[in-house]
């Protein structure tokens, strides 16, 4: 990419010293123009089928479910009459009879269509208890027996309890902001208003901070052990080079999965890394290192380290050694050369690494489910539990919205401090 | 012209034949979570079915998430018949509408079922326990009821327990002084559940997580905790094939039935039907006691248990004698979602 970008630079300075020589500088640039047009056509009809693949297998997807975030008309379409006597409710204490008839109606609808068990879900999810209540409900109206709706309706206490209208009268609005402020700890409260919800509750908050917690930590760890590291490689004879490439590169080829395994091996009580320590005197008992933060950052340290090592290489090789030789010869102290000449040099390559790193494991989910103990679970690992085993998409959709974000977020405030045309990729 | 026409009109047929053959084809796929479980099931169950009916089972492994069954149905793509599930799960596919209401008219009485385990989507295979485990070559003294696992006094060192409320919060209160009997009436107020967390906290520091079923055989193993939760066929099943030294602890045990589901737009609902059939006969549903210590859910199967393999089973007279609990499923319907997410919030603070 690099190597690309000089001449792209070149054009337009040869460009503007065109004109000056040629006869008619309007037709000449206009003529350029269309050259320069017909060159960004080709360009993009080259990109388009990767743009095009990119559009639809990954743009239209990730559009489509995160819009379940806050898109969803389950309630809606499950109880249209009790929409419309809801629609002049006040929202203070139960509402007229008139509501609860309409939605006797509606559940016996939605038990006669097979879409009760769906409706009780979906309130079940803002009102737990929901579930059983609506079943119950809906059994009772199917074999009433000339008994008016009405009274099977207030012969159940959960449907004149107070949260109850307030969570039907929400879930009456298909487009919704439910999940994202659940996943963002917050909630509305009975005036209308936004509040934290509980603090025995609030998990989420905690989660993402975790999250960018350990992301940075590994980043670091990668750093500090990459950079001498590539620093070594970078300046050894090349077969001698390329040997040490190897040894970053193998593990590198090797799956996550049976890398987090292996250390799931190593770590643990009566495993070899806790032998060793032993034997040696450096811990005097063995050490919970399974299960525990420090192993999950040392297992994904291990892992993420070619992703920060290789693009800080990449651009310590480019980087002449007799520049630092020139550095001394006028007078430099080896800190001062290194910190003036060498360290602006690599600094694009160390924060293309560390940018890479670091946004991977914001995305981490194996190791921290298989070493992480329960309380270094990243925010993929809730992500996958609201996919597979609560089966709530729509929760799934929020986190992954706000993590989309904060990454965007996160990747925006880094190009503008250092401006993406620094950063050096492998 | 016209062999081109009879060509294709040939090639239409023979697609046509194949699809129709593909549709009707004596082939029953079915979903189990794999292990020493699954192993059982196709030695009881899956092999003998296979003779009687001529049908071909084509098996397949997942983790018991029913998110994949909820893509396959969403998606209107469903290359499964048969999927075994937990009952909490089965409420959970009935409730998403992801698995078919059975007809019970082709399975067999459903009051010939135990309790709670013949549902609306979902018939019973087995009854097992949650169960206490301990290697008595680490633990001097033995623990006398899977309450113990709250005595860190007199039993000291981590122990294990799986990463999920159902059943911890059940114990915990049970631990408190609450009775078996009472436990979800007080599990469904905002105080059962506090105090439930209450009495956790008082052991949080010594836990280890487990989420797979063959980890606390293997956390028990590497001696990495000194007593564990853990479902008691897998248990047995290292005690028998893998010699290992383990005693299991029956007193306060919880029970629970494993489900099978037929996930709704199976491609060959009437074989389906058919398993269940041959597998709920009292006779059958025996058999798989034979093979992985887990006992039937007919109540008129008793008596068809291998004597053998009767005094390992949860429910079987003696382990039935302490105090136990039965897993109330619609309770764990309703207020599951919430309590796995304070229960998540709890282990994250």
């Amino acid at each position: 990419m690099s190597a690309l970008q000089p001449s792209e630079l070149d054009r337009p300075a040869l460009a503007r010293g065109r004109p000056a020589a040629g006869a008619d500088p309007g037709t000449a640039s206009a003529a350029l123009r269309r050259a320069e047009f017909g060159d960004r056509l080709r360009t993009l009809a080259l990109a388009a089928p990767l743009l095009l693949l990119l559009a639809l297998s990954f743009g239209i997807p990730i559009v489509l479910l995160l819009s379940r975030a806050v898109y969803d008309p389950t309630i809606a379409d499950a109880l249209p009459r009790t929409s419309v006597a809801l629609a002049d409710w006040n929202g203070q204490g139960p509402p007229a009879d008139a509501a609860f008839i309409a939605l006797a109606a509606d559940l016996s609808e939605n038990q006669a269509k097979g879409t009760a068990y769906e409706l009780a879900k979906a309130l079940n999810a803002r009102l737990p208890g929901a579930r059983s209540q609506v079943l119950k409900t809906v059994r009772q109206l199917e074999g009433a027996g000339g008994r008016p709706p009405l009274e099977i309706m207030k012969a159940v206490p959960f449907w004149s309890a107070p949260g109850t209208w307030p969570t039907i009268a929400n879930g009456t609005r298909a487009i919704t902001s439910f999940y994202l402020l659940s996943a963002l700890d917050l909630r509305w409260n009975a005036d209308g208003g936004i509040e934290r919800v509980p603090p025995e509750q609030a998990i989420f908050l905690q989660v993402f901070l975790r999250t960018f917690f350990v992301a940075a930590a590994v980043t670091l760890a990668t750093l500090l052990l990459g950079f001498p590291l590539a620093y070594l490689i970078s300046s050894v004879p090349k077969g001698l080079a390329a040997i040490l490439i190897v040894a970053v590169l193998l593990p590198f080829w090797t799956s996550i999965l049976v890398r987090t395994a292996a250390w799931t091996v190593l770590l643990q009580k009566f495993g070899l890394v806790n032998d060793l320590l032993l034997w040696l005197g450096i811990a005097s008992e063995r050490l919970d290192l399974m299960y525990s933060r420090i192993g999950l950052i040392i297992a994904m340290t291990h892992i993420q380290l070619p992703f920060t090592l290789l693009p800080i290489y990449s651009v310590m090789r480019t980087i002449a050694p007799s520049q630092m030789k020139a550095a001394y010869s006028l007078g430099a102290r080896p800190f001062t050369a290194f910190r003036r000449v060498y360290l602006p040099q690599v600094f694009p390559g160390i924060m293309a690494g560390c940018l890479l790193t670091f946004i991977l494991c914001l995305g981490y989910y194996i190791t921290p489910a298989l070493i992480g103990g329960a309380s270094d679970q990243l925010i993929s690992n809730f992500i996958a539990n609201y996919v597979n085993v609560e089966l709530n998409w729509e929760m799934a959709a929020a986190l992954s919205f706000i993590l989309l974000v904060f990454t965007l977020a996160l990747f925006g405030i880094f190009a503008r401090i250092l401006g993406l045309d620094r950063l050096k990729m492998v | 012209m016209k062999i081109a026409k009879t060509r294709m009109l040939a090639f239409a047929a023979a697609t046509a034949l194949f699809g129709i053959g593909h549709a009707f084809a004596d082939e029953l796929s079915i979903m189990a979570s794999g292990g020493a479980w699954q192993d059982a099931q196709r030695k009881a169950w899956f092999e003998p079915f296979s003779k009687e009916t001529g049908a071909k089972i084509l098996e397949q492994e997942y983790l018991g998430d029913l998110g994949k069954v909820k893509a396959m149905v969403d998606t209107g793509n469903v290359p499964i018949d048969l999927v075994t599930v937990e009952t909490a799960t089965v409420l959970q596919g009935c409730d998403a509408g992801i698995l078919e209401r059975l007809d019970y008219s082709k399975i067999g009485p459903r009051d010939k079922f135990i309790e709670g385990s013949a549902l609306d989507c979902g018939v019973g295979l087995d009854a097992y326990g949650d169960i206490l485990a301990y290697d008595p070559t680490v633990l001097k003294e033995a623990p006398t009821s899977v309450l113990d696992l709250f005595d860190t006094k007199k039993f000291p060192g981590k122990r294990a327990m799986r990463k999920f409320p159902a059943q911890n919060l059940e114990w915990a209160l049970m631990a408190d002084g609450v009775a078996p009997a009472d436990v979800y009436k007080v599990l469904a107020t905002p105080e059962g559940v506090d105090r439930a967390f209450k009495k956790l906290d008082t052991i949080k520091k010594d836990i280890v997580w487990w989420d797979a079923g063959a980890q606390p055989a293997q956390l028990l193993a590497s001696k990495e905790v000194v007593m564990t939760t853990a479902w008691n066929g897998r248990i047995q099943n290292a005690i028998d094939t893998d010699k290992k030294p383990f005693k299991i602890v029956w007193n306060n045990q919880i029970l629970e039935y494993d489900m099978i589901a037929i996930p709704k737009g199976a491609k060959n609902p009437e074989l389906a039907y058919k398993y269940l059939a041959y597998i709920s006969k009292p006779e059958n549903n025996a058999k798989l006691a034979s093979y992985i210590t887990y006992g039937p859910v007919r109540t008129d199967a008793a008596s068809f248990v291998a004597a053998d393999a009767l005094p390992k089973l949860p429910n079987a007279p003696d382990h039935l004698a302490g105090a136990y609990l039965v897993a109330d499923t619609e309770f764990w319907g309703d207020y599951g979602e919430d309590l796995v997410k304070r229960f998540n919030a709890w282990l994250a603070q």
